[in-house]
């Protein structure tokens, strides 16, 4: 977290405790402070403060986005098309919805990732309630054209939903040039804190809560509102705008030396992901013949903290359903690593991977009794 | 939660132990050189596993008056599969090298016991060490003139509808489903074929005492 998030955390943990729904003075400082966090916010979507509903999270606003349309449909209208790439927040929303007689369609996406737009023009109809698309995928960095996208749905009359929980600190979060009607951001994303996200609602969206109660955030989500944890959200929301355009160039330039170093210097090597129409903060790479998992350790013991798509770091033993969507082998798909970048994160950082991460390849190489010969596009 | 017990352990953690650490970091009985692979001539060579199913196991053995003289091994895996080759490596060549009978009686719960606990989740990764030496040692027994020996483990049908064989139903039980619902869920054995049910049940049990000896 950034410190000065977290100065804005504690301020309203100590110094400003009122519950803003409370009458009294201390009850009105709070409520006036979320009011200015939410005008705040607004500026950097571009919208109205009315139109944020905040949340402990990203996965809330999206089941809020999801399930409150659902619910406050008529019921005509039984179709909901996705991506096969979604964060699980949705994927399993959806899989819900589908025991309840919805009928979903999980869009392809094609070999780096990105949806199939011509897919969807042909499903897309007057029996579709929702889309719902991610903005930038978490695992493999792929932006999708969200305006695009959006710019469909509007001319059939289909509301749209972006999970743009990875995006935030990165690209436009413009929504009236993004063309959507919902969209989801969450705190830890953006140097903020764990337990608080929004959803953006236009006006004129009808959507039921899934929180009975008080009535607050415009009777959308009932429940105490967070104050420190909105006031520091919006704290991050704005030092991550500020940082954005100088970030982007420093992120693409690291990430653009990480992966083509990796590439150069490892053979039987591969980037998952577009390579250019991506996240600034995201390096996604495999390998054939060793396994993701014992990358990582080799790394950890180095002070590296990387993620993998192996199937031994998942709950359910199977690769990841990102990675093996954009069609890549399972040879492939068992021995990928994914780093992510950030504001710590310096040129001497991506040279000391460089550095040790060929020998960590070759080493588990020498042990392996593999030595698949597949060609794939780099 | 099964995902978060540690079988053969009292800990809780999905850590690794210091001893699964030791044997990933510092893999015993490994060819060291290219050289080495090439003189090593083993007397049996067993591979199990494939790169598309992210597990593989090859063991390559030396064998000496019915007993394993020298072992060396590959393995494509995750931390605890490396750990538990290499720590079995070691378990086979005790005492001089166990005789091939008594290398065969060694569960993967004993591969377990020996790296102070794997985490439950990640057990399946320690099963195919004893498969691999298994087909090493037929590859020993037909290479040596003894076929009488050999001791196939070829699937048999349980699930006469959706074909679900008896090694469906052990990978299952590895993978942590301990119970007919568990393993129904995993395999959707017994679905259609209600007749297998009572075969399922014993079976689990089978695997159940092989495995975690209860």
């Amino acid at each position: 977290m950034d410190m000065d998030v977290k100065d804005e955390f504690d301020k309203y943990c100590v110094d400003v405790y009122g519950n803003p729904g409370s009458f009294h003075t201390e009850g009105l400082k709070a409520k006036q402070a979320v009011a200015n966090a939410r005008e705040r916010i607004a500026k950097v979507l571009n919208c109205k403060s009315s139109e944020i509903v905040f949340t402990s999270g990203g996965t809330e606003s999206v089941n809020l986005a999801i399930k409150g349309l659902v619910y406050a449909s008529n019921g005509k209208r039984k179709q909901i098309i996705t991506t096969k790439i979604e964060h699980h927040a949705v994927l399993h929303t959806c899989e819900y919805l589908e025991k309840k007689g919805f009928d979903v369609i999980y869009l392809n996406i094609d070999e780096n990732g990105v949806g199939d737009i011509d897919q969807l023009k042909k499903v897309i109809s007057e029996n579709t309630l929702l889309v719902s698309i991610m903005y930038a995928n978490n695992e493999i960095g792929t932006i999708q054209n969200i305006s695009e996208i959006g710019r469909i749905c509007k001319e059939h009359n289909v509301k749209f939903h972006t999970d743009a929980c990875q995006a935030t600190g990165y690209l436009d979060l413009d929504v009236d040039k993004l063309n959507v009607d919902l969209m989801t951001i969450n705190g830890s994303k953006v140097y903020g804190p764990k337990g608080v996200g929004l959803l953006y609602i236009k006006s004129g969206t009808v959507i039921e809560p899934l929180m009975h109660g008080g009535g607050q955030e415009n009777n959308k989500r009932s429940g105490t509102e967070n104050v420190p944890g909105i006031m520091a959200f919006a704290k991050a929301v704005e030092i991550s705008e500020a940082k954005k355009e100088k970030e982007v160039v420093r992120l693409t330039k690291l990430r653009d030396k990480l992966t083509n170093g990796i590439l150069e210097s490892i053979p039987k090597s591969k980037l998952n992901g577009h390579p250019s129409t991506r996240l600034p903060n995201n390096v996604n790479i495999s390998f054939l013949d060793v396994e993701g998992e014992a990358i990582l350790l080799y790394l950890d013991s180095k002070g590296v903290y990387a993620s993998s798509g192996s199937a031994c770091t998942s709950k359910t033993l199977d690769p990841s359903h990102v990675v093996v969507a954009m069609g890549v082998p399972y040879e492939y798909a068992h021995g990928s690593i994914r780093f992510t970048l950030g504001r710590e994160t310096t040129e001497e950082d991506i040279d000391y991977v460089l550095e040790i991460l060929p020998e960590i390849v070759s080493n588990l190489r020498k042990i392996s009794p593999f030595n698949v010969e597949l060609t794939v596009k780099k | 939660m099964t995902q978060l017990e540690v079988i053969g352990s009292e800990n809780k953690d999905w850590f690794y132990t210091e001893k699964v650490k030791d044997h990933f970091f510092h893999p015993r009985n490994i060819f060291k050189t290219e050289q080495e692979v090439k003189e090593f001539n083993a007397d049996g060579v067993g591979l199990v596993g494939s790169p598309a199913c992210g597990d593989g196991m090859k063991m390559f053995i030396k064998v000496e008056d019915d007993k394993i003289k020298a072992i060396r091994w590959q393995t494509y895996g995750c931390g605890t599969a490396i750990a538990s080759t290499s720590a079995y490596s070691v378990m086979l060549l005790e005492d001089g090298g166990l005789s091939i009978e008594n290398a065969l009686k060694i569960k993967p719960k004993d591969i377990a016991d020996y790296l102070g606990g794997v985490p439950a989740r990640k057990f399946h990764c320690s099963v195919l060490a004893d498969k691999a030496l298994r087909e090493a040692v037929n590859d020993y027994f037909k290479k040596s003139g003894q076929e009488d020996r050999i001791v196939e483990g070829s699937a048999k049908i349980i699930d006469k509808i959706l074909k679900i064989t008896d090694h469906d139903i052990e990978h299952a039980v590895l993978e942590g489903a301990y119970d007919f619902e568990a393993v129904q869920r995993k395999t959707k054995v017994g679905i259609h074929d209600k007749a297998c049910i009572p075969e399922v049940e014993r079976l689990i049990v089978v695997y159940k005492e092989k495995y975690f000896g209860d």
